[in-house]
């Protein structure tokens, strides 16, 4: 939601562009046969091309255009049948071509925009300006060396899309919203794994700030978040800074600035001092990118199910709440996993047990849902003991603990342990008597009015009986017998 | 029998084939020439050891039974031609020391079939030149010399170290590439053929880039034959390069002697430049007349756009150049000047790695592509290139080929260049608009100016119509004669 | 002159050349008559032109998505003027 900087000559509100740069699921790079696979050896998956060898071509990588269609079309965007490729002119020494070959005037997808849901509940529409392709740059490591930096160009060339956001964005909360989104929507279109730890997407924030009601302030660009924390804490910081400036009567400097982690503020870079000047021109070692319309529609019609499409399928075909959908789209693993867990089972209950027992502790111990010790299968196959009336809910809670702990299919826990649950009627009257002959003063009470302490009946009888007992037929039992000698007393 | 040295391509192949001749013999006569012409300055980096190891493989292949289209021809390499672990410095300090690990598509191809190669040959810095002045090693020098005067005569550029190798027969053949003119102008000035084909015709892949969109390689021969030899073992679809042509080339020899009889060839009136030379002017009338004797229908048409292809062309090269020259930095090969910081290492580096006339042309082509300029220079230039190209187009509605002088003069003295960039540039005048278009076109050499020094004409024709343009070259060859043996040699 | 001395300075530090103060007034003079000579540009009518992109009606090429290269960082660096770790090394970056 709309978030204000709050200063002595009034509040501002906050205008936020993102500029994501995704990276495109694919084996080899945008314009060369290099592997793009993430962590291998310092430059052993560059070619000549990757490395700005002189007389080296680009060929372009049919698989990357088709991903970034998809991811076009996933965002409602507009696929141009023709885009141009330009090269970006700077220098910089992970650029090894002294240029990105990027679009400019003509990109693939103009338009589209993003749905994001508020923290009430409430959702907006924030609009995509563009989406373009473009190679990445290699990697300069600064902290090897006291005097030097490192360059590996095994990220060189690899396929990025970059996503344009409208200045729509109004808190570092909607930032962080807009970037969870579109991360989702990514996985579902299997186009970038967005995974921002390793690089695959990075944020630039365009962060300028204004007085309520009134037009565009200046902007400053930060580069290079890569992590939704940072991007939060990046714009708080550069919100309250400008706000700062401005309050004070002065005037924000349209810059570049980079977020220092470690002292939790952004400062100008010096590396982009000089104002930019990129001398964009028309690649000419590529000729225009000319797309057939048939080629897209395939794309179109192939196109995976996406996130919101699932989540009002969960809310009808699953009958779950918007909220529980909600949740569980989020991450596209985690909506598989439960679907798995529910097929053929009651989803509510399915729905139940994904998201309070096995989020919770998964979350617990920072274990990703694709590396759970409990798979969707264990899952199902201890959900199908409680409705077979097995075990009771409440040993399958002790049971999944154990299952998560050991990895261990909850049958097996079942059988070792002994849980199956106590439904012999002759067994279960006898812990019944057992309880109320220990307690003749409860037992008093509660005949003379105090039925409240049915509950201490129940508890002390599945005491008795380790949790094993059916608690259906513990309650009858309990009834009867406290309301059938009740008379001949 | 002649001197091997003295064998074209097309004869020697017949030696080579009865056995009457071996490959070592010919590498080592034209290894002996490159040692006889080291004044000329036309190889930067020779590889005699691995030229006696290719032609030994080559005369070993043959004993095989298994002879490509260049077996045991011993070739010069335009040191823009990226080749595997052999130094390519593109004439330029900046590529100090840098070995490539990979070979060009070009001389790849040509290696496949056959081709001996003997060494590198010199060109103006980063194919930037009509001279050959600009070359770090020192300037590649004509053989030819004017009988009068005696003094030093450029021998064109860029390849001017390929044309000097193949006129003074140290290599019976050269690569070359052509921008603006780089094949057919030092082939103009040393009396020799040079074939620039058709934009496409030959991959770009491994051949240092200065200007993307213009670059093409080509032979240098001293027949037409030879040419189309060396095309024929140069070119080809390369699906490593974006620009590369999926066309078909047929066998050029085939139709070689087929004449132009019944062609219509176009004079374009817009090459009738002011204050053009009497003796150019008078070399292109003999040429019309020897078409017009075999047979061809001569008419004069018009190329609206002439005037304007030097300057278009000397945006958009410059434009493209001082991008693909951003690469040398200093960082992963080549010369690196250390500085203070990275900013002067970069500058530094590419202060004294480039050459005065490189500098030039990267200052220019980033000034035309900055912030404000782009439309009104780079989008012009490339707008008024489709101009150029539609008059071409325009023509082919009614002419088969164009005939039109190579150059505006002969090789101009070493010591005596012409003074102020433009007028250098000038020397490109006829040959720029057809690299514009794209268009294949071949100097022929067809006489001798008043001083004695030799004078090309130039063919041009439809894009990849290659034979047709030797059809007419060899025609034009035919009548004119040459003796391409270099007068009052060193 | 359209090319003054300042025009030189902002340029050659956009393509990262160093330029004394003599060498900016002697390009100053050679650029500004090279940038009057190629000017002549504007008498042609453009308007309704397409710029050119190809010659002929070449289509992009496209690459299959394989892994087809790389493994060879020797050869990457074997040129490098300083290399360590596999990497190239230049002096300190500051950002």
């Amino acid at each position: 939601m709309a978030e204000r900087v709050e200063t002595e000559s009034g509040p501002f509100c906050y205008a936020i562009g993102l500029e994501v740069h995704a990276q495109i699921v694919s084996s080899s790079k945008l314009f060369s046969g290099a592997s793009t696979a993430f962590g291998a050896d310092a430059n052993t998956q560059v070619s000549a091309v990757d490395a700005g060898m002189p007389g080296m071509l680009p060929v372009i990588n049919m698989a990357c255009i088709e991903q970034a269609v998809r991811t076009g079309l996933a965002l409602g965007g507009a696929v141009n049948r023709r885009s141009v490729f330009e090269r970006k002119n700077y220098f910089y020494p992970d650029l090894p071509q002294g240029y990105q070959i990027s679009q400019y005037q003509q990109p693939l997808v103009t338009g589209g925009q993003l749905v994001i849901e508020l923290e009430d509940g409430t959702s907006r529409s924030i609009g995509i300006e563009r989406l373009h392709v473009e190679q990445d740059a290699g990697k300069s490591l600064h902290d090897r060396d006291p005097d030097h930096s490192l360059v590996d160009l095994n990220r060189s060339g690899i396929g990025l899309m970059e996503i344009v956001s409208l200045p729509e964005l109004e808190s570092p909360d909607e930032a962080v919203r807009y970037v969870r989104t579109l991360r989702s929507i990514l996985r579902y279109a299997g186009t970038c794994d967005g995974n921002m730890q390793e690089g695959s997407l990075r944020v630039d924030a365009n962060v300028s700030m204004r007085r309520p009601g009134e037009g565009l302030g200046t902007r400053c660009e930060i580069k290079n978040l890569n992590s939704l924390r940072f991007l939060q804490r990046a714009i708080e910081f550069e919100g309250h800074r400008q706000a700062t400036i401005l309050d004070e009567g002065g005037t924000v400097r349209q810059e570049t600035r980079l977020f220092d982690v470690d002292a939790n503020e952004t400062r100008s870079m010096r590396s982009k001092e000089d104002a930019e000047d990129y001398r964009y021109f028309p690649d000419p070692d590529l000729l225009p990118l000319d797309l057939d319309e048939a080629w897209i529609a395939g794309i179109a019609a192939s196109m995976p199910e996406l996130p919101d499409a699932r989540k009002q399928r969960f809310m009808s075909g699953h009958g779950l709440s918007s909220y529980d959908a909600g949740v569980l789209v989020a991450e596209r693993d985690n909506a598989d996993f439960f679907e798995e867990v529910a097929r053929g089972r009651d989803s509510k209950q399915a729905a139940n047990w994904v998201m309070t027992e096995l989020f919770g502790r998964l979350n617990h111990d920072g274990i990703a849902i694709t590396d759970s010790p409990v798979s969707a299968d264990a899952l199902g196959g201890l959900i199908d003991l409680i409705v077979d009336g097995t075990i009771s809910g409440r040993i399958a809670k002790d049971v999944f603990a154990e299952m998560f702990a050991t990895g261990r299919q909850a049958a097996v826990i079942v059988e070792e342990r002994g849980l199956r649950q106590v439904t012999d009627t002759a067994r279960i009257e006898a812990l019944v008597d057992g309880v109320l002959a220990a307690h003749p003063d409860r037992v008093d009470e509660y005949r003379a009015g105090k039925t409240k302490l049915l509950g201490f009946f129940m508890g002390e009888v599945m005491k008795a009986s380790q949790g094993r007992a059916n608690p259906q037929a513990v309650n009858r039992t309990l009834c009867l017998r406290l309301e059938a000698e009740e008379g001949t007393r | 029998m002649t001197a091997l040295t003295d064998l074209t391509i097309a004869g020697a192949r017949d030696l080579l084939a009865a056995g009457d001749v071996s490959a070592v013999e010919l590498a080592r006569a034209h290894l002996a020439a490159m040692e006889r012409h080291r004044d000329l300055n036309a190889f930067i980096t020779e590889t005699p050891e691995r030229a006696l190891e290719l032609a030994d493989a080559s005369d070993r292949r043959r004993r095989n039974g298994d002879a490509g289209r260049l077996e045991g021809i011993p070739v010069a390499i335009k040191d823009l031609f990226c080749t595997k672990g052999v130094p390519t410095t593109a004439g330029s300090r900046i590529l100090d020391g840098f070995r490539p690990f990979y070979e060009s598509t070009v001389t790849a191809s040509m290696l496949r079939e056959g081709a001996v190669m003997l060494g590198k040959t010199n060109l103006d810095e980063f194919a930037m030149g009509s001279s050959n002045l600009t070359s770090w090693y020192g300037p590649a020098i004509n053989p030819w010399r004017a009988p009068g005067d005696g003094r030093v005569r450029v021998p064109g550029g860029s390849s001017g170290g390929s044309a000097s190798a193949v006129a003074a027969r140290m290599a019976m053949a050269a690569t070359g590439t052509d921008t603006g003119g780089s094949i057919r102008q030092p082939a103009a000035f040393t009396g020799t053929v040079g074939l620039k084909p058709t934009y496409g015709r030959c991959s770009r892949l491994g051949i240092v880039a200065f200007a993307s969109s213009l670059d093409q390689a080509g032979p240098l021969t001293r027949t037409v034959r030879d040419a189309a030899i060396m095309l024929g073992a140069m070119a080809g679809h390369d699906p490593l390069d974006s620009t590369s042509a999926d066309e078909p080339l047929d066998d050029l020899e085939d139709t070689l002697e087929a004449g132009v009889d019944g062609m219509t060839i176009g004079v374009p009136e817009e090459y009738r430049v002011e204050g053009m030379l009497e003796v150019i002017d008078e070399l292109w009338q003999r040429g019309i007349a020897w078409l017009e004797d075999a047979g061809a229908t001569v008419r004069e048409v018009s190329l609206p756009h002439t005037r304007f292809a030097l300057p278009a062309y000397y945006i958009i090269a410059p434009a493209e150049a001082s991008s693909n020259l951003a690469r040398y930095d200093g960082v992963r090969y080549g010369l690196r000047c250390e500085g203070d910081d990275l900013v002067s290492m970069y500058e530094r580096t590419r202060a004294e790695g480039f050459g005065a006339e490189v500098k030039r042309r990267i200052l220019i082509g980033t000034y035309v592509l900055s912030e404000g300029y782009f439309d009104a220079y780079y989008l012009k230039a490339q707008k008024v290139r489709t101009r150029i190209a539609d008059d071409f187009r325009e023509a082919w509605t009614s002419v088969d080929a164009l005939l039109t002088p190579t150059t505006p003069s002969a090789a101009f003295a070493a010591d005596s260049p012409p003074d102020d960039p433009v007028s250098m540039y000038l020397n490109d005048v006829f040959t720029v608009p057809a690299s514009l278009a794209g268009l294949p076109g071949i100097s022929v050499p067809a006489g001798l100016d008043g001083d004695g020094l030799p004078l090309g004409l130039q063919v041009i024709a439809r894009p990849f119509d290659e034979a047709r343009l030797l059809r007419v070259a060899r025609t034009i060859e035919e009548a004119a004669g040459f003796d391409t043996a270099p007068r009052s040699q060193t | 002159m359209k090319f003054d001395k300042d025009t030189v300075a902002r340029v050659a530090r956009l393509a990262r050349i160093a330029t004394d103060d003599a060498e900016r007034q002697q390009l100053a003079g050679e650029l500004s008559s090279i940038i009057e000579w190629i000017d002549t540009l504007g008498e042609v009518d453009t308007d309704e032109v397409e710029p050119m992109t190809g010659v002929g009606a070449m289509t992009l090429k496209w690459r299959p998505d394989e892994v087809t290269d790389g493994g060879v960082a020797d050869d990457i660096t074997a040129n490098a003027p300083a290399s360590s770790e596999g990497c190239f090394v230049v002096r300190k970056i500051v950002e």
